[in-house]
């Protein structure tokens, strides 16, 4: 009986000293803590999963808290803990302006033409390093060996006849692909920018009529007929600014070679 | 000689994860990245080796004068988790910079199977204070040896074609029994 009651006093000894000794060093070595990052990690789930490639949550809400991982960053949350925490950061709402990847390319197996067969690895940027970049006639369009497809962990990209094709509801905007492509195809764009030009060739109209029937040719003539003065022509290739575009659709009526979507 | 034997023992030959299976939890979590996985494994000695200290002090302070042997794991427990969470708060007053490097993977070890093991491993191999100490360090060197290999490959695979089957943690494990196979090499070294 005397043994249990030792272990007892013993191990209650230990706890209260240790919890005294806690309270005290808790009160001395109070540091003021970010409002920011104590609100951002009451918002994240919690389990510590490591899913955001940091060790617990409370890593990722004090990046998060520093601006310097977006607020979306928690995949386990997804949009809804992404949305509250744009709100406590005081950042533009994801829902407000929602941002979708899009791939300036509509050079598919049949309107791309190629000029040699491959049978390298089926990696863009190792398809990079042969002749042309690549066996596509056109070295600005997308290979389509999917290395975009590789990172995107929504599985938001598709590889559909020869070209990433990017699922807009799956799409979170990450940016990942962005970086990825060796070609610079995608970028992000507002979700509701309804006309875009599907195509990322400087060439001139002869040479990409040659490499693919879905080129821009540079004939300006969208840009010519755009009331609102959205569209520019940069060497060659015609660019749509989303915030000055009115949705009117005359360009995609105008195209020749219809890449205007 | 003794002390060095030890020690080496503790990093390779009996190396924490590949050979005694402990602490695989941030193993397999926090080797994403070789960066992360150094931070871990440079807060893991650091605890570690105060940990093996203290509590070797505790069991012959306390445990071993009431022969209360039998109470280790709790005591220990108690013990660790009060240690880090003190230690954590000291380096964040006081060595902010340190803080800042360790401080999140501080919490992540509070109750690391690693730690207790190493600790419950040292009072089962009668180690005094100094040679528990240095089996802690030791065995967190093995630690972050192991991990920082593992974050290595893992930084590579990333890149390779894998099997859909295999992606993700299977190939992790798979790659880790074939480095616990590798580590068994080192048996032959003391």
């Amino acid at each position: 009986m005397t043994g249990i009651l030792i272990a007892v006093a013993v191990v209650a000894g230990v706890g209260i000293v240790i919890g005294i000794l806690l309270g005290v060093a808790g009160e001395k070595f109070k540091v003021e803590v970010d409002e920011k990052e104590i609100a951002v990690r009451a918002l994240l789930p919690g389990n510590n999963c490591g899913g955001c490639g940091y060790p617990g949550c409370d890593g990722l809400a004090a990046a998060i808290a520093k601006g310097e991982m977006p607020p979306s960053a928690c995949p386990v949350g997804g949009e809804a803990v992404a949305a509250k925490i744009s709100e406590v950061m005081g950042v533009e709402n994801a829902d407000n302006k929602r941002y979708v990847a899009f791939v300036k390319c509509a050079g598919d197996c049949e309107k791309a033409k190629d000029v040699y067969e491959y049978v390298g690895p089926k990696s863009c940027k190792l398809a990079q390093n042969n002749p042309n970049g690549g066996p596509k006639a056109c070295t600005y369009g997308c290979t389509g060996y999917g290395s975009c497809k590789a990172v995107c962990e929504f599985g938001a990209i598709d590889i559909i006849d020869g070209i990433a094709v990017i699922n807009k509801e799956k799409c979170k905007a990450c940016g990942k692909c962005v970086t990825e492509c060796p070609r610079h195809l995608i970028e992000l764009v507002p979700y509701d920018a309804e006309r875009l030009v599907r195509c990322n060739s400087h060439d001139k109209g002869l040479q990409v009529k040659a490499a693919c029937s879905a080129g821009c040719i540079g004939c300006t003539l969208c840009a010519r007929n755009c009331e609102a003065g959205a569209i520019t022509m940069d060497r060659n290739l015609a660019h749509i600014d989303p915030e000055k575009c009115t949705n009117c659709g005359v360009c995609k009526a105008k195209c020749p070679v219809k890449i205007i979507s | 000689m003794n002390i060095l034997l030890l020690a080496i023992g503790a990093a390779l030959v009996n190396n924490v994860i590949l050979s005694q299976f402990l602490g695989l939890c941030p193993f397999l979590g926090v080797s994403k990245s070789v960066n992360t996985a150094t931070g871990m494994g440079a807060a893991v000695i650091f605890v570690m080796t105060i940990s093996s200290f203290v509590t070797s002090i505790v069991y012959y302070g306390i445990l071993r004068r009431f022969g209360l042997e039998y109470l280790n794991t709790i005591v220990f427990i108690l013990v660790i988790a009060a240690l880090v969470q003190f230690v954590e708060m000291f380096l964040k007053k006081n060595v902010k910079s340190l803080y800042e490097s360790l401080g999140v993977y501080l919490p992540l070890i509070t109750t690391n199977c690693a730690v207790l093991g190493i600790a419950l491993s040292n009072v089962q191999s009668g180690y005094g204070i100094l040679e528990s100490t240095i089996n802690g360090c030791g065995s967190a060197v093995g630690f972050t040896i192991a991990i920082t290999i593992l974050a290595g490959i893992r930084e590579r695979i990333e890149h390779s074609p894998i099997p859909e089957a295999f992606k993700g943690t299977p190939i992790v494990l798979i790659t880790s029994g074939l480095m616990a196979i590798a580590f068994f090499g080192f048996s032959g070294l003391i």
